[in-house]
């Protein structure tokens, strides 16, 4: 159910970026794809009543140092979440990239309307 | 000499953020040291094949390089390698970025912030290395995404209504692009439990592809597909090539969209999920249309880059559908493949490996020619030249020697691909391919004849009486790469070259999954 609403909101997102002709929804839409997989990461290493996956004294059983299984059964997956911070830093320099383009463009056009703004064609 | 792999990402990436600092009193300086950098790129670039050449005749036919980051053993962390695959790639882009660095020397004093543009061509640069080396999927789309930015900017790097325009639906498509390989990564990471592609790989071989995982392929197809511009995800190629300087559009066009798009995915496809029939058949398909539909759309054309980049959408569509027939022969044929067999469909990926590098070279030429075209007369339209042949001698030469290699016209180095491209599918019997393949040069021929004659023959115009030629760096640029044209036809007729640079990326392809073993070892 939670991956259902977590598609859902990625085909909102591309259903913004496809449909709307103001630019600034366009570069949203986009944005709430983005943030909709990073969701769908997150999702991925989440358990219910996980702990940090940081092994302490108590964590360790036995003379051959292997973590204990409660430990194994229950921390969360870490990679996702270092994933999600790495595509939130591209995400963020690429929202800093369109918005810019979509300023620049406003002073150029006067306009945010994607059918108004028409020069190439062919 | 062995040179660590990740030289070939620090080296342009550390130069970059150093550039900025030179600003506008050492804009020489920067120049020469950027330019230096792409020089050296291409050294370091032939060193790769040479190292290579070096284990294969110790004895291991299946020579990789694999250096892992920080020492951490594979899967715990991040992997490069480079294989034949790779250092084909690697020394492509490395030779049309020298060439196209070269030109922008002069062409780029158009422009203000030269410092800038010097700064994100290094990060495209690097970028792209990145993907091309990169043995971890995760990775892989991290220099995906710093190319694509760099390469949005750069679009846009006029700043005038068009180039934003251009900048603003390319940056649309790309992102979302982006934003379905992302999702496929964490899709095939959720299934697998690994972002190795050499363990996804052999966790797929042991468990079989699921709705998951299938679902995550065709995300890899459409994104990688928009940035490779395939014809359904085409649309924002021809506006970006128009309006971006002429050595970015080179370069988007000779390297960019051929790393990022068909390189990713014939290593997805071939060496992690590993080639299906329909998977082949869906290559060829989408190669066939590409081809077909940009030839018609480039006809009509009165831009001059425009034109050309059509031309380009037309010219990719012949390297995804030798890649594809290739793969569609060794899927069809399964486990008991005949030597025959394998020996078709390696030549159908060797047409295509080598058309990609063909087209890498002259397409950058063409687009390099027409930034001098632009320079001289100050016009992009067809319509308003003509008769520059006396006028632009230098020009005039190098684009016809260009538009004999993109025709087709022997001993061009267009000629030789398309060749091996005809003979593997009449070989495999794919007469109609063949047809197709033929019908589609003929269209390219009249496209070509099209640029000869509005912009060279004919009459010249009264206002362009006093254009002058462009000379220095520019005319090195071009005559460089008018000269590797003519002579890349020794890449396939001189059988050490062959053996040491086609033949192991085409074997890369060809052996598909055994990647994950080369790698991981059994």
């Amino acid at each position: 159910m939670p991956y259902a609403l977590c598609f859902l909101l990625f085909m909102i997102g591309l259903y913004c970026a496809v449909v709307k002709k103001n630019m600034v929804k366009i570069v949203i839409g986009i944005m709430v794809m983005e943030y909709a997989v990073n969701l769908f990461l997150i999702m991925l290493g989440y358990r219910l009543g996980g702990i940090a996956p940081i092994v302490g004294k108590e964590d360790v059983a036995g003379a051959g140092g292997q973590v204990t299984d409660l430990f194994v059964s229950s921390s969360v997956d870490p990679l996702p979440q270092a994933l999600v911070l790495t595509a939130i830093v591209i995400s963020l320099g690429s929202l800093a990239l369109m918005i810019s383009i979509c300023i620049r463009t406003y002073e150029k056009y006067g306009t945010f309307d994607i059918t108004q703004i028409r020069r190439l064609k062919g | 000499m062995s040179v660590p792999l990740p030289v070939f990402i620090v080296v342009p990436l550390v130069m970059a953020f150093l550039l900025p600092i030179f600003g506008r009193k050492g804009k020489a300086a920067a120049t020469f040291l950027a330019n230096l950098v792409t020089i050296l790129l291409v050294v370091l670039a032939i060193n790769a094949i040479r190292q290579l050449a070096v284990i294969r005749v110790s004895g291991d036919q299946e020579a990789v390089i694999v250096y892992e980051i920080g020492k951490w053993p594979i899967p715990l962390g991040i992997n490069l390698v480079l294989d034949g695959l790779s250092s084909l790639l690697l020394l492509a882009i490395s030779v049309v970025s020298a060439a196209a660095m070269l030109f922008s020397v002069r062409y780029m004093e158009q422009y203000t912030a030269k410092a800038k543009f010097l700064c994100l061509f290094l990060l495209m640069v690097a970028g792209m290395n990145g993907v091309v080396l990169s043995g971890d999927i995760f990775n892989l789309f991290v220099f995906l995404e710093i190319a694509s930015l760099a390469s949005y900017a750069l679009v846009g790097f006029g700043c005038e209504h068009e180039e934003l325009e251009a900048s603003f639906k390319y940056m649309v498509l790309g992102s979302i692009g982006s934003i379905f390989i992302l999702f496929a990564v964490a899709l095939v990471y959720g299934n697998t439990g690994s972002l190795n592609m050499a363990y996804i790989s052999k966790a797929i071989q042991s468990s079989g592809l699921n709705a998951g995982l299938s679902f995550a392929m065709a995300l890899f197809v459409v994104g990688f597909g928009l940035k490779a511009a395939l014809v359904p995800f085409h649309a924002w190629l021809p506006d970006a090539h128009q309006s971006a300087p002429a050595p970015i559009s080179a370069m988007l066009s000779g390297i960019l969209i051929k790393t990022l798009g068909v390189y990713a995915l014939a290593r997805v496809v071939f060496n992690v999920f590993g080639i299906s029939v329909s998977m082949g058949w869906l290559l060829v398909v989408l190669g066939l249309l590409s081809m077909v539909a940009g030839a018609f759309l480039a006809i009509g054309q009165g831009d001059f880059k425009r034109l050309l980049a059509y031309s380009s959408i037309s010219q990719i569509g012949y390297v995804v559908l030798g890649i594809g027939l290739g793969g569609l022969i060794i899927a069809r044929a399964g486990n008991n493949i005949s030597t025959e067999e394998l020996a078709w469909a390696s030549l159908a990926i060797l047409g295509g490996l080598f058309h990609l590098v063909n087209h890498a070279v002259y397409k950058s030429l063409l687009f390099l020619t027409s930034g001098s075209v632009q320079m001289s007369t100050g016009t992009r339209q067809l319509k308003q030249m003509g008769g520059l042949a006396e006028k632009l001698p230098f020009t005039r030469a190098t684009c016809t020697v260009a538009s004999a290699s993109v025709v087709g016209i022997p001993p061009f180095s267009g000629f030789w691909s398309k060749l091996i491209l005809v003979i593997a599918a009449v070989q495999a019997h794919f007469y109609w391919v063949a047809a197709i393949i033929v019908f589609v040069s003929l269209c390219t021929l009249i496209m070509y004849l099209k640029v000869q004659r509005y912009v060279f023959l004919g009459e010249l115009p009264e206002n362009l009486r006093q254009v002058k030629e462009n000379r220095g760096s520019m005319l090195v640029a071009m005559v460089f790469l008018a000269c590797l044209c003519v002579l890349m036809g020794l890449l396939i007729i001189v059988p050490s070259l062959k053996a040491n640079i086609l033949d192991p990326a085409v074997k890369v392809l060809a052996d598909g999954l055994e990647y994950s073993s080369r790698i991981i070892g059994n």
